[in-house]
C-alpha cells in the first residue's frame, strides 16, 4: 500500500519536474511546479510529517505559487527564448552536467542502503505537530527568532525594492514631460 | 514500508531536474522556479533522513528551510520585477551589465 503511494506520487512528482523544466510558457511551468509541491506534500504525508504536509501545501502550494503566477502574469514574460543561445554549447554542457551530477547523487543514494524505514510502537507518537513545536520552542529557539528577523528583512527589502522603481519612474515621467 | 534509499533517488532525480533547469534555461521565471524545486528535493531528503532516525530535529530544519524560501522567493520576485522595469527582459542572458 505505502509502496504503490509512494510510486505513484514520486511519478507525478518526476512529470511535474520534468514538465516544468520542458514547458516553454512560463506559466505552464508554474502550474507543473504547483502539482511537484502537490506530490511532495503527498510524500512528506508517507512519511508521517502531517504538520510539513499542511505547510508545503498553505505555504508553497499556496503562497508561493501564488506569487509567481502573479508576477509572471503582471510582467508578461511568459516567453522570452525565442531567440538561439548567445553561447551555442551552453546547453549540452548544462545537460552533460546535469547528468553528471544526478549519477553522483544516485550514487550516494544507493550508499544509504536499502533498509526498510524502522516500524513500531516509537513510530506512533513521532511526528505530531506537538513534538515538533515542543522542538521549536526549546532548542531551536534561537534560529526560530532569526527567521522572524529575516521574515521582516525581506518585508523591508521588498518594500524598498518597488519603493525605489516607483520613485525612478516618476521622475522618468517628470524628465518626459 | 519504502526503503529510504528510494526516497533519497526520487529527491536526488528532483535535485537533478532543478540543477538541469537553472543550467539550461534563460527565462529567469523558470529559473527561479527550479531553485524551489531544488529546494524541495533538499526537503524530501530531509523529511526522509528524519523518519529514517525518528528524529524530529530534521522536520524543524525543513520548517525553517520553508520559511527562509519564502523570504526568499519575495525578495526575488521583487529584483526580478525590478530589472523588468528597467530592462524590459526576463531573459538572464540580457542582463549582463551592472549598472542599474
Amino acid at each position: 500500500m505505502d509502496l504503490a503511494l509512494f510510486l505513484i506520487a514520486g511519478a507525478v512528482a518526476l512529470i511535474g519536474a520534468v514538465a516544468m523544466l520542458m514547458a516553454r510558457n512560463a506559466v505552464h511551468s508554474a502550474l507543473f511546479l504547483l502539482l511537484n509541491f502537490a506530490a511532495i506534500a503527498v510524500l512528506f504525508l508517507l512519511l508521517q510529517s502531517p504538520f510539513l504536509f499542511a505547510i508545503q501545501l498553505t505555504v508553497y502550494a499556496g503562497a508561493i505559487m501564488v506569487l509567481f503566477l502573479f508576477v509572471v502574469m503582471l510582467l508578461g514574460a511568459e516567453q522570452v527564448e525565442d531567440t538561439p543561445d548567445r553561447i551555442a554549447w551552453q546547453r549540452p554542457l548544462g545537460l552533460l552536467l546535469g547528468l553528471a551530477l544526478l549519477a553522483v547523487a544516485v550514487i550516494a543514494g544507493l550508499r544509504t542502503g536499502t533498509t526498510p524505514l524502522p516500524g513500531g510502537e516509537a513510530v506512533a507518537t513521532f511526528g505530531n505537530p506537538a513534538s515538533l513545536g515542543a522542538l521549536l520552542f526549546t532548542r531551536y529557539m534561537l534560529p526560530f527568532q532569526i527567521t522572524g528577523v529575516i521574515l521582516l528583512i525581506a518585508v523591508i527589502g521588498v518594500v524598498v525594492l518597488n519603493q525605489r522603481g516607483r520613485q525612478s519612474a516618476e521622475s522618468g515621467q517628470a524628465t518626459g514631460d | 514500508m519504502v526503503p529510504t534509499a528510494y526516497y533519497i533517488l526520487l529527491s536526488a532525480a528532483l535535485f537533478a531536474i532543478g540543477v538541469l533547469g537553472v543550467l539550461v534555461r534563460r527565462n529567469a521565471m523558470v529559473v527561479f522556479m527550479s531553485v524551489e524545486l531544488m529546494l524541495n528535493a533538499a526537503n524530501l531528503a530531509l523529511v526522509t533522513f528524519a523518519r529514517e532516525r525518528l528524529s524530529v530535529d530534521g522536520q524543524v530544519l525543513v520548517f525553517f528551510v520553508i520559511t527562509v524560501a519564502a523570504a526568499e522567493v519575495a525578495v526575488g520576485l521583487a529584483l526580478l520585477v525590478a530589472i523588468f522595469r528597467t530592462k524590459r527582459t526576463a531573459d538572464v542572458d540580457e542582463v549582463s551589465t551592472l549598472r542599474g
